[in-house]
């Protein structure tokens, strides 16, 4: 599958090392957009569109850590 | 699922219907045995999953067990219908006074099996209905309560036949009926239904439909009959076509986006929703347009699935464009396909505004469904929109497009 079309994630740079944040984003995504790697939290690019806007990634970790973008709709997104 | 006529005759003999001494083969040399055992006329009988067997030389009378190795090399060679037979079916000749029509299928519309019975057997029971519709009996029957002796007499009373003949039909016609019943048939059909010289009643041929959908709870009838899973019993083997959708659909769990059946129009179509696709094929033929496919989707496919179905559907030479439409959806996510379809257009360096002719799927997520619908610029249609209309519109617009290409 080619690159995202309808929704981007953004992780807050300073915490996406954090081995612990990464675990949690893995366990929790159901349609697996984060990967736990070496270097913390790591997005598969081919299951973004995937996304089901569940939120659940932006409620298991501190506010302001994860945005998700609809790149549909200019200016929407959700956030803690 | 449709059983070959060796299957059915089984099917048949196990609910205690009485059928004439018959063997399977599937070679010339047991074939000669069987016509030796049987030590009479036999018929051999091609068995393919197709009709016409008499027309192209399928089925073959004998007098002798070297008349019949005969015929049979002939036969096991001989395609039918683009099929090559199984085997052979070998069949004691019996001497018939008269032949009857004895049936059960399914009745969509009432929802409820119908009994069949004609006196006129032997011979096309549509053309029986349509030419001398005196001679044909019918009844539904509840699927829920037991079937009774006395609803079969009455259907087969009701053409006047009664004393002994009426005896010896009437539980040959209630057995149909429960196994019908018992084996989630569609269709379970004797035909002829012969009187012999000798006042029995026998089951000449016969014809059993199985509802697909069945085939896990019918695994014991399946493993007597020795037909295996990977027998898929369709009227004819699947496309290339609907193979990729069969891989588009295993791709992952999550929903259903398959089903998939080819035609040859130019319109493709995604669709689905508990009966909704067949609505939809129907609509959109009955606004005269010509679908390339049938399909379902459903149970909320993931975007892959919704993209891959999309992508076969718009690959298919000689579609111009899809209509994406399903009933109202409370399990599958407007958004969801809406992305899966626009994907694919893309992917294939299509214009989705182009090349969707509509989008008429409402329900769950719609708002979101719809937002990505206008980013680029695909029609779509809410609810206050029917099934019907959407169809319409998606027939207009590829007749539009034609019209102008003819010009």
């Amino acid at each position: 599958m080619s690159e995202a079309l309808f929704i981007d994630v953004r992780v807050d740079e300073p915490t996406s090392g954090d081995p612990g944040l990464a675990a949690k984003l893995e366990e929790v995504c159901p349609v697996d957009i984060f990967r736990a790697g070496p270097e913390g939290v790591e997005i598969v690019r081919e299951n973004l569109d995937e996304c089901v806007l569940c939120e659940l990634c932006i409620n298991a970790v501190p506010a302001g850590t994860i945005r998700v973008i609809k790149l549909y709709a200019p200016g929407e997104e959700l956030r803690a | 699922m449709r059983f070959f006529e060796y299957e059915s005759r089984a099917i048949v003999a196990k609910a205690g219907i009485p059928v004439t001494r018959h063997g399977f083969a599937t070679t010339v040399a047991e074939v000669s045995e069987l016509a030796e055992q049987i030590a009479g006329p036999v018929v051999i009988k091609s068995q393919v999953l197709s009709g016409g067997r008499m027309k192209a030389g399928g089925v073959q009378f004998a007098d002798t067990p070297a008349e019949a190795a005969g015929h049979a090399e002939q036969v096991l060679k001989l395609e039918i219908g683009g099929q090559m037979p199984r085997g052979v079916l070998v069949d004691s000749r019996a001497a018939v006074r008269h032949e009857y029509y004895a049936g059960v299928v399914w009745d969509g519309i009432r929802k409820l099996p119908v009994m069949l019975f004609s006196d006129m057997g032997g011979i096309d029971i549509e053309e029986v209905a349509e030419q001398q519709p005196e001679h044909v009996a019918r009844a539904h029957f509840s699927t829920l309560r037991p079937f009774s002796e006395w609803q079969a007499k009455q259907v087969i009373a009701s053409l006047g036949i009664s004393g002994t003949v009426l005896g010896r039909l009437t539980p040959i016609l209630t057995r149909l009926a429960r196994l019908f019943l018992a084996y989630d048939m569609t269709l379970a059909e004797i035909n002829p239904l012969g009187e012999l010289e000798d006042g029995s009643v026998v089951a000449l041929d016969a014809h059993m439909d199985m509802e697909n959908e069945a085939r896990p709870r019918q695994r014991e009838l399946l493993q007597e009959l020795g037909v295996g899973d990977e027998e898929t019993r369709q009227a004819r083997e699947p496309t290339p076509f609907e193979l990729a959708g069969e891989e588009v659909d295993a791709q992952d769990h999550r929903g259903v986006a398959g089903n998939v059946t080819e035609f040859d129009g130019n319109l493709g179509l995604v669709i689905g929703a508990g009966g909704g696709s067949l609505t939809l094929f129907d609509a959109v033929r009955a606004h005269g347009g010509n679908p390339a496919n049938y399909c379902e989707i459903g149970g909320n496919p993931s975007v892959r699935k919704a993209c891959g179905l999309a992508k076969l559907v718009l690959g298919k030479p000689g579609v111009d464009k899809i209509a994406v439409m399903m009933s109202i959806v409370s399990n599958t996510r407007v958004d969801i396909v809406a992305r899966g379809v626009i994907k694919a257009c893309l992917e294939l360096g299509l214009d989705p505004a182009e090349k969707i002719a509509i989008f008429r799927i409402p329900g769950a997520w719609e708002e979101e469904g719809f937002k990505i619908l206008e980013r680029y610029g695909v029609e779509y249609a809410d609810r206050s929109v029917s099934l019907h209309e959407a169809a319409r519109r998606a027939v207009e617009k590829i007749q539009g497009g034609e019209l102008a290409g003819a010009r």
